[in-house]
């Protein structure tokens, strides 16, 4: 584990930097949200990255294991996955209506015709 | 070897990640994210977040990637149409993950056991939960205890989402966009 440095944290600036990029080029509305979770996935990976103890274990009591990992980065990711998977269902529950109205799940198709509709 | 093992699995994470940038197929992109997602449990798992682990392998590959196909499947949605290719967005998270990597610099090594979050509060934690609360997981013990009006604001968060998704999506409002289309 001594060798690991900071390259957790380099992939997890990688992965924050694809989502960010997949949110800002595309169009569709549904690869947005797939972006928007990428990037949250990765700042999931950068708490426990910061919660991992060197040569610990998993944070689960026993007898014989005196070195254990620190469990309260898993406590704040545990709450914050299961409030991603809320607000991607509020997303793509907006996606869905928006689909309604303007036929389209793509930005430039609904400017687009909300021009033509003014 | 763990972080031989360690660094293979990021590898792989980055490489689903740049799949995922690069499908133009939306049904392909939501598939891959739910293996993205189990990729990444694997990763809790090494650094030994067992609970987040099997939450991350259930919510969020498994309820987020259904909720994604299900909302291909209503909208019909299959490709993804690109515009433009401006250089613009690739240079700014370019500079942004240059000044992070840059800012990592100051920041302890991964599994340092004497960096200031594994300090504080933490050691408290881990030695006076056994005593105090009984359960052996010590996550279990700060999550519904410890830190137990969090998973109240958590619960309050899930329920206003919850109603949003039933006021969007409600029977009430869908007639009433059918009324309006017609």
């Amino acid at each position: 584990m001594s060798t690991i440095g900071l390259y957790n944290y380099w992939i997890v600036f990688f992965l924050m930097m694809s989502g960010l990029y997949v949110v800002i080029v595309s169009t569709n509305l549904i690869k947005k949200i797939i972006g928007l979770n990428i990037f949250q996935t990765s700042v999931f990976i950068f708490y426990i990255s910061i919660g991992k103890v060197r040569g610990g274990t998993a944070p689960i009591l026993a007898d014989d294991i005196t070195l254990y990992s620190n469990p309260l980065p898993h406590v704040l990711i545990l709450t914050a996955i299961v409030v991603g998977v809320a607000t991607t269902a509020l997303g793509l529950a907006l996606i869905v209506r928006i689909h309604t109205a303007f036929n389209s799940v793509d930005e430039e198709q609904i400017y687009t015709s909300k021009d033509s509709r003014d | 070897m763990v972080a031989i093992v360690d660094f293979a699995l990021l590898a792989g994470l980055a490489v689903w990640a740049l799949g995922i940038v690069h499908l133009r197929s939306l049904f392909g992109a939501a598939m891959m994210f739910g293996i993205y997602s189990l990729h990444c449990a694997l990763i809790f798992v090494v650094l030994d977040a067992v609970d987040v682990a099997f939450t991350e392998a259930a919510v969020g590959a498994g309820i987020s990637t259904v909720l994604i196909l299900s909302t291909l499947a209503i909208t019909g949605a299959k490709l993804e149409v690109r515009h433009s290719r401006a250089m613009m967005p690739l240079l700014i998270t370019g500079v942004i993950g240059a000044a992070l990597i840059y800012a990592s610099l100051d920041m302890p090594l991964v599994g340092d056991p004497s960096a200031p979050a594994n300090l504080h509060v933490v050691p408290r934690y881990l030695q006076g939960s056994a005593a105090e609360i009984n359960i052996p997981n010590v996550v279990t013990s700060v999550l519904a205890s410890y830190r137990g009006y969090d998973t109240l604001g958590e619960v309050t968060v899930i329920f206003t989402a919850g109603i949003g998704v039933l006021c969007l999506l409600g029977r009430h409002s869908r007639k009433r966009s059918r009324r309006r289309r017609e």
